[in-house]
């Protein structure tokens, strides 16, 4: 029992500062909030081991050395000397929101029928309430790119932060993008109709690509006249030709990178963003030419071919990022919602791969924020910018150190409480004999 | 005059064919014919072995009547020479489905549980009451194609199901009826592991459950031979009268090789075994099941390689198999195995002598081929009386050729089937292959005639111009043709060739219509050599060695035991002396001797590990790789069924689980059904075999399972019990019951019918196989251990166990330990209270727990999956670390071996660059027992190597394609990353 009232006085340590009940959004800051002595990791490579970090009507306001600086302390100062700050990590290429329980096809909102659904939006199916976004935030992460898929144009993406009371209140940009799954010149035996098992080469794939690339003209055509009658998929693509909305395009081998990066520039997309991109480290040359930045596949995957190195999935980023290539990291596949509260130890990987420990935690801050194009506000420690950071009791990339005590969204303090928190607590309480 | 001796022979065999004696005849008149037909002068094998130059071969009413050099000729014979032609006895195909076909595929949705069948086996994929003789329809085109590849004899079968009955011995000899061609009606009994297609019955759903519906079957025969049935099994009947009958079973490839072997092993069958051609990558354990094998000669195609994307797909394993597997004849005979050839899995017969002219060009000795295509299958099917040589008294099954049989350029002229005669290419067509003048149209054509006898080709030549030309040849008759490309002038030439004389001459029609005469005169028998394909063809491609296994990354030599003193490293024993930090521990003949301070090597290897950290190897409580199936669906209980019998030691995810510090994992059947199949605990062993992996006296295991996946909550599938969890609780409380009364009943010595699956519940019950049951909320938590309580045993763990917070303290009451995820959730409803403070709860209240993967990608991170649960619920790194190390060995009961560095314990060992618990640390070097099995060094020396040998492979490939072989579209083998869920 002893042990038992060790946990529970960990529980009041660790969540007892809080207020804030579980799930109810936190309002406006109303009061200037100084973080004092915690090391603050910019996002942008740059670390201030002994920071002072203000803010205040959600903005940061300050960001300086603590021991040189003669600045006052305002408002609600917290004292985080030998803890970490970071910005808000951000979880590209996510479907938190769109879907609660796997298994329960009820709760699943992310796949729509159809091929070409470029105005299908996720925005207005994002569930701001959901329990599993919920217990994302806790680890750090408090904004993502709300992205549908299926199809062969999934949809249209947008950025929320994770502490709202409905979408609306959750937008950071709207429609900030389109996603496109590009076909594989290899695809599975349909091994229930009989077929053999395995991958074989896909003989549809130039129909595939032909049929893309014809939707493609047709939406750009169709833009460069007012229409007669309106086409609500057409409509969508055209941020695509001005600049303003990106293309995802999702896929993973050498093959089909080329092909899709030289069908979408000649078919005048204007910026492209590789989602996946297994394949990506053999053509850096193409992506750097034609400015394509990389989405790169969960870190946490075993390698696609027998032969390939073991550790070749968790290198991935590190072969982009030596070549010049603008990489975030993203965690969709297997259980992809839940997995998510895993992005920085996916970061954290990298490290004991060889990257720098500041890069590693770039990737899942500066650089995805950049891709999503949120980097105005979100992504790094820098005056000017959304107060969303958090401050971590150690090292917020490895599983044994992160620990959050506070986090702030635009500069309100938000829960890290949980529906799993509380279940803990109850049940401790329950060992505890209280 | 030879057409008419041609008709004459015809009509002779007719007759004798048709003459049995006791039926009537009403077309004309009775009579017999009693000649003989005498070949002379032939090279004759009588045998493989027994060759007779110059000799004769006396055949009468079908049979050989007498075979010699000096053989007396009665009168009454039709004479054939033969000089310098050959003859052989000919080929059998001892696993065929001629003219017996296979049965439509039934279509249907949703599954079948129960057999539709009465008065028969309970399972529809058991036929042992199928004859094929029933079946059979005796098919003239087929028959030809496989008399034109050499083929005399056929043994065929319905290949279909698991137990497929009797097959039928047929000579394929188209003249006579069934009553003279079917040597055999009962020749052999078939069995495989491939369900019927005409069935929809789920069981069994894998290869595993397979394995133990066959143990049931032969089982349920003895009982049923005893009398002990009150009911009629018309199968079973079959099977028992079938008893004396020679058993073959298609197994398909090397690992299905031993498990049919083990199967007949216990039953005391000698299965004669269909083999899949890959039987030299394990040629040692071949050897080991002291089997005669069916080699079918279906060598993979080259890889078209020549996109460098798609050879991407490619792995180093499916080149090899292209490279390696011709040698595989070789390799068998080699090492003394007995095997017969078949065109079983070829496309067509006509592949037949190309694939076994390779096989001799790899190695295969010709003396050894001619056996396993003649006497070898003969005595397989106990039919060397009839059949397989041309001793006196068989049949006069014969092969008339050119020369040598194995030889590329040889004519087959004749295949002689029961004394009849078909002709493949006439034998006595004149050889006009030379050099020729040709005069036609008022110009001199240069005509060289080369190829085969039997299938010329032509070249026509005006001067130094080349004309594009077709010759045609047959029945003596030559048809040429040649057009003068720039014109397009067209010559078109016929004639018949003179038996005797240099020259021929015939028709001619000119380009413009006219009709004229020509004249061809061979100059000389010479033809200007070309360095032909053939010749370069002639001599086998490098084959690559064999690794251990035989995939990338395998061993080119199997490493060994060694003794090794780790210097200053800190070592975190799992025991509780701590995290020592400076010490050395050595390793001494696979076992951890010592753990102190400044050991002395004693002779051992030193490795410095100052800054480094060593622990005890990752255990992993829940593990589904190095397996071919996972769930044995078919049936709400399957444990009968056992992972052991179906170890698959070539998956690479052993390696790359060496490479995440992982040593030993216990492979737990899947969660369809409420009883599952036993475990299999192994060691990580890589390059070791199946039986290399499995760790020895291993503690027995079965996995049961709860929640949705058992209800099949998640399938479109409702007919099978239970549907609730109300329903899984009765179905336990049924299952053990009956395992009470099975065990009181045997106990109590009477007479009682083997059942594998009490057999193994009745271990439950008497405390000698544990459960690890995969297990969600707390509810069916428990009622399972209610449900034990009743019976009088415990649960041994608890698996999943995400609930498990929720009853910690009546789990801690029974004495259950759990093993579970430390953060999933959300996947499933019943996941939905999943918290990833689960460890630490339950650790608190003193429960053993263990985090473990149920994911191969997982699994090679496993000490990250440690390390959250100081993250959740604050546990102390010590505690963290025995999540993954002591405490899944206490759950497996082999804490007394492995799970911590403690003197006198397996020397399985994982050196660290790092505190082994943060996301940073990387593994450097695995060992088991003493034998490093992942080096990261060596790691680096296995990627170029595979490089190297793919890029080698890649050439030799890419030279196929452009010497005009045939090649294939590369193709990616689907690796199916097991889980709980997978079906197969």
């Amino acid at each position: 029992m002893k042990k038992v009232q060790q946990y529970i006085l960990l529980v009041t340590l660790g969540f007892g500062l809080s207020t804030i009940a579980q799930q109810t959004p936190a309002g406006e800051q109303k009061e200037v909030v100084t973080i004092v002595g915690a090391t603050a990791h910019i996002g942008n490579g740059t670390v201030i081991k002994n920071s002072l970090v203000i803010f205040e009507n959600g903005k940061i306001t300050f960001v300086v050395d603590a021991t040189t600086t003669k600045i006052p302390y305002r408002g609600t100062v917290i004292y985080a000397q030998g803890k970490h700050v970071y910005p808000g990590f951000i979880a590209p290429n996510s479907t938190l929101g769109l879907g609660e329980v796997d298994a329960v096809r009820a709760t699943r909102d992310y796949d729509e029928i159809g091929s070409m659904n470029p105005h299908i939006r996720s925005l207005i199916a994002y569930n701001a309430e959901s329990k599993v976004t919920e217990s994302i935030r806790p680890n750090g992460i408090l904004l993502g790119q709300i992205t549908p898929r299926g199809g062969t144009i999934s949809g249209t993406s947008s950025i929320v932060q994770f502490d709202a009371w409905n979408w609306e209140d959750a937008l950071v940009k709207e429609d900030d993008g389109i996603h496109l799954n590009w076909p594989n010149t290899y695809k599975r035996g349909r091994w229930w109709l009989g077929e053999p098992r395995g991958y074989k080469p896909n003989k549809d794939y130039p129909e595939q690509l032909e049929k893309i690339k014809s939707f493609i003209k047709q939406a750009e055509a169709y833009g460069k006249t007012p229409a007669d009658s309106q086409n609500e998929s057409f409509d969508a693509m055209q941020g695509l030709f001005n600049g303003s909305k990106k293309m995802y395009v999702h896929t993973n081998g050498e093959k089909e990178i080329i092909d899709a990066i030289t069908t979408l520039k000649e078919s005048g997309v204007q910026r492209i963003v590789l989602v996946g991109g297994y394949e990506a480290y053999k053509v850096t040359n193409l992506l750097n030419k034609n400015n394509v930045s990389v989405l790169i596949q969960r870190v946490h995957t075993t390698p696609s071919n027998a032969d390939d190195d073991y550790d070749l999935p968790y290198k991935l980023p590190i072969l982009l990022v030596e070549k010049g290539v603008l990489v975030a990291l993203q965690s969709s596949g297997k259980m992809e919602r839940m997995n998510t509260r895993n992005l920085p130890f996916l970061a954290g990987h990298l490290v004991g791969q060889g990257m720098d420990k500041e890069m590693a935690l770039q990737l899942i801050t500066y650089n995805a924020a950049k891709i999503l194009g949120i980097d105005k506000d979100y992504g790094t420690l820098e005056v000017g910018k959304s107060a969303t950071l958090f401050i971590s009791e150690g090292d917020a990339l490895d599983m044994k150190t992160n620990l959050l005590t506070y986090a702030f969204i635009d500069g309100r303090e938000i829960s890290l409480e949980t529906h799993q928190t509380k279940l803990w607590k109850r049940y401790m309480k329950k060992y505890s004999g209280e | 005059m030879k057409k008419v001796t041609f008709l004459f022979i015809l009509l002779f065999c007719i007759t004798i064919i048709s003459a049995q004696d006791y039926f009537p005849k009403n077309e004309g008149v009775k009579e017999e014919n009693n000649n003989y037909t005498a070949f002379t002068n032939a090279t004759l094998y009588v045998t493989p072995t027994q060759v007779i130059k110059n000799g004769t071969l006396l055949i009468q009413k079908g049979k050989v009547v007498a075979v010699g050099k000096s053989v007396t000729i009665p009168e009454n014979s039709i004479r054939v020479d033969l000089k310098g032609k050959f003859i052989y006895p000919s080929f059998i195909d001892p696993y065929s489905d001629f003219g017996v076909g296979k049965p439509e595929k039934v279509k249907g949705r949703g599954p079948q549980y129960e057999s539709k069948r009465s008065g028969f086996y309970w399972n529809e994929h058991i036929m042992p009451e199928n004859n094929a003789i029933d079946k059979f329809e005796y098919q003239k085109k087929k028959a030809a194609d496989l008399r034109k590849a050499g083929f005399g004899v056929v043994n065929t079968h319905i290949m279909d199901g698991i137990a497929r009955g009797t097959g039928v011995l047929v000579a394929l000899n188209d003249d006579g009826n069934d009553a003279d061609r079917i040597i055999d009606d009962r020749s052999v009994q078939y069995f495989s592991f491939s369900k019927s297609v005409a069935s929809r019955q789920s069981y069994p759903s894998s290869l595993m459950g397979g394995m133990a519906l066959l143990r049931q079957m032969y089982s349920d025969a003895e009982w049923y031979a005893s009398g002990n049935s009150t009911t009629k099994d018309r199968s079973l009947e079959a099977l028992i009268a079938n008893r004396k009958l020679v058993s073959i079973f298609e197994a398909g490839n090397k690992g299905n090789d031993q498990r049919a072997d083990k199967i007949g092993d216990k039953f005391n069958l000698n299965y004669i075994i269909v083999g899949g051609g890959d039987e030299y990558e394990s040629i040692e354990n071949i050897k080991a099941t002291n089997a005669k094998y069916i080699i079918p000669l279906d060598f993979p195609e080259a890889y078209d390689v020549s996109d460098p994307y798609a050879v991407n797909y490619l792995t180093l394993e499916q080149m090899r198999a292209w490279n390696q597997a011709p040698t595989n004849p070789k390799v068998l005979s080699e090492n003394g195995i007995v095997y017969s050839f078949t065109t079983y899995k070829l496309k067509k017969p006509s592949e037949f002598k190309a694939k076994l002219l390779k096989a001799i060009k790899y190695g295969l000795d010709k003396t050894k081929a001619l056996e396993s295509l003649t006497i070898i299958p003969a005595q397989m099917l106990q039919q060397g009386n009839k059949i397989g040589s041309l001793q006196p008294g068989r049949y006069a099954n014969f092969l008339i050729t050119s020369g040598d049989v194995f030889d590329k350029k040889t004519v087959l002229y004749e295949n002689w089937v029961q004394g009849n005669k078909n002709v493949i290419n006439n034998k006595d067509q004149k050889d006009i292959r030379g050099t020729y003048s040709l005069s036609a149209g008022g110009k001199n054509f240069d005509l060289i005639i080369s190829g085969e006898v039997s299938k010329p080709k032509s070249e026509v030549k005006l001067d130094t111009v080349k004309y594009s030309s077709k010759l045609k040849y047959s029945e003596n008759w030559i048809t040429l043709s040649f057009t003068d490309k720039t014109s397009n002038d067209t010559y078109q030439t016929t004639a018949i060739i003179p038996s005797e004389g240099e020259s021929f001459s015939g028709k001619l029609v000119l380009p413009n219509g006219a009709i004229r005469s020509f004249t061809a005169t061979r100059k000389s028998l010479d033809v200007p050599e070309k360095k032909s394909k053939d010749e370069k063809d002639s001599i086998a491609l490098e084959v690559v060695p064999l690794t251990y296994p035989n995939v990338g990354y395998g061993f080119s030599v199997k490493p060994i035991q060694q003794n090794i003193l780790f210097k200053n490293a800190t070592v975190w024993t799992s025991e509780a002396e701590g995290i020592l930090s400076q010490t050395d521990v050595l390793i001494k003949n696979g076992k951890i001797d010592k753990v102190g301070k400044n050991l002395n090597a004693e002779g051992a290897t030193i490795i410095d590990a100052t800054g480094k950290h060593l622990t005890a190897g990752i255990v992993d409580e829940h593990s589904h790789i190095a397996t071919s199936s996972i769930n044995e669906s078919g049936h709400n209980s399957s444990a009968e069924v056992s992972i052991e019998d179906v170890l698959n030691p070539e998956d690479i995810n052993i390696y790359r689980n060496l490479a995440g510090g992982v040593t030993t994992i216990q492979i737990l059947h899947g969660s369809a059904n409420p009883i599952g199949g036993r475990s299999a605990i192994i060691k990580l062993k890589w390059g070791n075999d199946a039986n290399g992996l499995l760790l020895n006296n291993s503690p027995k295991f079965i996995k049961f399972a709860l929640g949705e996946n058992v209800k099949q909550s998640n399938r479109q599938s409702f007919d099978r019990f239970p549907q609730t969890r109300m329903g899984v609780e009765q179905l336990y409380i049924n299952y053990f019951n009956r395992a009470k009364e099975y065990d009181i009943k045997k106990k109590s010595g009477k007479a009682y019918r083997y059942d594998e699956e009490m057999e193994v519940l009745a271990e439950i019950l008497n405390g000698e196989r544990f459960i690890s049951c995969h297990s969600y909320v707390q509810s069916e938590i428990n009622m399972l251990m209610k449900v034990a309580e009743r019976f009088n045993f415990r649960i041994n763990t608890f698996t999943h166990i995400l609930e498990g917070y929720k009853v910690a303290d009546k789990m801690k009451k029974h004495g259950v330990g759990g093993s579970t995820f430390s953060d999933w959730w959300a996947y499933k409803y019943e996941v939905n209270d999943a918290i990833p403070y689960n460890a630490a709860i339950m650790s608190s209240l003193g429960i053993t727990v263990a985090i473990n993967s149920d994911d191969s990608e997982m699994a090679r991170r496993l000490n990250q999956e440690a390390a959250k649960s100081i993250k959740y619920g604050g546990m102390t790194e010590e505690d963290a670390w025995k999540l993954v190390t002591i405490n899944p060995a206490i759950l497996l009961h082999l804490d007394n071996r492995i799970g911590s560095i403690k003197e006198g314990k397996d020397a399985d060992l994982v050196l660290w660059n790092d505190n082994p618990l943060s996301v940073y640390a990387k593994v450097e070097m695995t060992l088991i027992e003493g034998t490093v099995y992942f080096d990261i060094d060596n790691d680096k020396q296995k990627r170029s190597a595979i490089k190297s040998e793919r890029n080698k492979l890649i050439k030799m490939m890419l030279k196929e394609k452009a010497g005009g072989k045939k090649t294939q579209s590369p193709k990616k083998e689907e690796h199916i990353n097991f889980n709980c869920e997978t079906i197969n």
